[in-house]
């Protein structure tokens, strides 16, 4: 260091030293305003006038600092912050806009201290006022994405809904001398769009399908492959009597597809002959359907590969007879992999006893299974759950 | 004697004036809901969506605690909400003292309220700029997870603290509301108490209010600001003194 820097900061320091009181507070890098308690000014610096536009002598003993304030702020300030301030002797932090003197309006944030006198009377309000025309700019950007963003997550699980209804049959239809029951509950609060679909369509006189699936994952993409599966396998339902055809050539559509998802599925063929219905059944990779005949619980069929997998899938039908009282059940693994709040498993114990002991049609059967499924989670599905039942009405 | 916050307090703002009233009264004070200490679970978009949803539990509150002969006095909203409850269940009241009421605040036709519609519209941008930092910093408290003793002390110490969400509809509720129609129908033997330059409610506003009430009086005060029983409790606790103490003697 040379003699010469030397005197240059002794210089400042000189300088910063000489800096008067006055000085300090007509030039403080903030605006400051003095108050009486009922808040006209008495007091103020040469930084407000500055920011403001305001002459001295328009606003001292002429102006109270609410009326600087645009009507907004000034209920604002009458219904809060002045309130605030004598309760608490302090404001922080507090957004304004001041009405300048030429009507422009400028963003600022203001603290304020009440001081009192040695008999606890309000003396007079202090404070600091700083240009915030910036941030607020900034919180305002801030402000308005968050209320893009909470607009567009309405949009998107109202939009999960929609989707969620069209997947669903919304009613079970009417087949002539069978009772089908159906129930559906989606996992959570209903907002996310399941995995889990189910179909029931005519293919011809006498001859109707039952379809049930689940795909792997939740969202719009699993979305899209609930779709591609429900309508791919109703299309090769009704062209192909087999069930274990019209499951593969979901497995060639998924394949094709460009989507990174499988799913179980269980394809039913349910044929009229005269009083009883001739079956035949399918499963990929699903729970097998479930047979509840004089209350003895019997699974029909054996399980093969997963859609969408692998190109050769292995499938293997079964067929069988439905007499007067006979119901054959179909459901998600929704069911069985129901947890109580002690982790333990729904299962297919719990499964076969409840079937096993439940009476009346097709829906009490299907009804009777959803509401012990749930009450054993206490009412809080984990996964999606979906049950068909079809069932021969008993002789009359 | 129910004491009633109004807009964007809690029933701190009774401090200086309710415990004058202690030792003959059975004072009550409550925080509205959304404000305060108040169960903000309680909240009903439905019920709070119009004033009558807080005059309902006004209503409940007295009849919850078997109150009769009630002496309400209301700040701000609150006077309209006591107008309402009188309006409900007249049985329930003896009086109301009404602190810078104000029925409508937005002007209409020969009315004037002091305020236009995008005035309204700026209080509720201010509203929302300030709890900016509030929302992030103090919900979780407010949510019960207390990480951060020294906020919860903060906010245990702070006043007229209110949950801004709610903050944003009651003003809405608040300063949107129309209640002229309902100032002839009550009957309750009533005090305007009114400052004598308030931006919320101008005179004009306390003198309709008096003037379209069948049974009412009025005490122009000293104090100037929207809150005398915080600038001036003194003069306000006088004012009220001097109602009740005409009601009491024989007529």
């Amino acid at each position: 260091m040379t003699t010469g820097d030397g005197d240059l900061v002794d210089g400042f320091i000189e300088a910063l030293l000489d800096d008067d009181a006055e000085t300090l507070y007509e030039r403080a890098p903030c605006g400051y305003l003095s108050t009486t308690p009922d808040g006209s000014i008495i007091k103020v610096n040469g930084t407000f006038l500055s920011l403001t536009g305001y002459a001295r002598e328009d606003l001292l003993g002429r102006k109270r600092f609410v009326d600087l304030l645009t009507a907004g702020g000034r209920i604002y300030h009458e219904t809060h912050y002045a309130p605030m301030l004598r309760m608490q002797g302090v404001a922080r932090e507090i957004a304004f806009e001041l009405v300048t003197d030429n009507g422009d309006r400028l963003p600022v944030l203001v603290n304020a201290v009440l001081e009192r006198d040695s008999s606890d009377n309000p003396v007079v309000i202090r404070t600091a006022v700083f240009d915030a025309s910036q941030r607020r700019r900034y919180e305002q950007e801030l402000l308005h994405e968050k209320l893009r963003a909470e607009d567009s997550e309405a949009r998107a699980t109202a939009l999960a809904r929609t989707l969620q209804q069209t997947l669903i049959p919304p009613l079970v239809p009417d087949v002539p001398g069978l009772e089908i029951g159906a129930e559906y509950r989606p996992a959570g609060d209903g907002s996310e769009v399941g995995g889990d679909f189910y179909d029931i369509f005519q293919a011809g006189d006498d001859d109707w399908v039952i379809v049930i699936g689940d795909v792997c994952g939740k969202g719009a993409e699993a979305a899209v492959v609930t779709a591609l599966a429900r309508y791919t396998l109703r299309a090769a339902a009704v062209q192909n009597p087999s069930p274990a055809r019209a499951l593969r050539l979901l497995n060639d559509a998924l394949r094709r597809a460009d989507v990174d998802r499988f799913c179980t599925a269980a394809v039913l063929r349910l044929r009229r002959v005269n009083a009883h219905w001739q079956v035949s059944s399918c499963a990929a990779g699903h729970p097998l359907p479930l047979l509840v005949s004089d209350g003895q619980v019997t699974e029909v069929g054996h399980s093969g590969s997963l859609v969408g997998v692998m190109d050769e899938v292995e499938l293997e039908e079964t067929t069988l007879s439905l007499d007067a009282g006979d119901a054959l059940v179909v459901y998600t693994d929704g069911v069985t992999e129901a947890r109580a709040p002690d982790d333990a498993f729904y299962g297919d114990g719990r499964l076969r006893d409840t079937l096993a002991v439940a009476r009346g049609t097709a829906a009490d059967i299907a009804e009777a299974l959803r509401a012990d499924v749930l009450a054993f989670q206490h009412d809080v599905a984990r996964d999606d759950i979906a049950i068909v039942v079809a069932r021969v009405p008993n002789a009359v | 004697m129910v004491f009633a916050h109004g807009y964007g307090c809690d029933q701190n703002m009774w401090r200086f004036v309710a415990p004058r009233f202690a030792d003959r009264y059975r004072v009550v004070l409550f925080d509205h809901i959304g404000a305060g200490n108040s169960d903000l679970d309680a909240y009903d978009i439905a019920r709070y969506g119009s004033l009558s949803g807080y005059a309902d539990d006004v209503v409940e509150l007295c009849e919850a605690l078997e109150l009769s002969d009630v002496v309400f006095v209301g700040h701000s909203v609150s006077a309209t909400i006591g107008i309402l409850a009188a309006e409900r269940a007249p049985q329930l009241f003896s009086s109301l003292i009404l602190v810078g009421p104000s029925p409508r605040y937005i002007d209409d036709g020969g009315y004037v309220g002091g305020f236009s519609r995008e005035d309204i519209e700026e209080l509720l941008a201010s509203v929302d700029s300030n709890y900016l930092g509030w929302s992030s910093a103090i919900a979780p408290v407010i949510m019960g997870q207390p990480d951060q003793p020294e906020l919860a002390k903060e906010l245990e110490e702070s006043f007229c603290r209110t949950d801004p969400d709610i903050a944003r509809r009651f003003a809405r509720v608040t300063f949107l509301s129309d209640n002229r129609a309902d100032l002839p129908r009550v009957k309750t033997r009533s005090l305007v108490l009114q400052c004598t330059d308030d931006v919320i409610a101008p005179v004009a506003v306390g003198e309709y209010v008096r003037d379209h009430m069948p049974n009412a009086t009025m005490t122009l005060l000293d104090a100037t600001g929207h809150c005398p029983h915080l600038s001036a409790p003194e003069e306000t606790v006088d004012a009220i003194e001097r109602f009740l103490q005409s009601a009491a003697a024989p007529a």
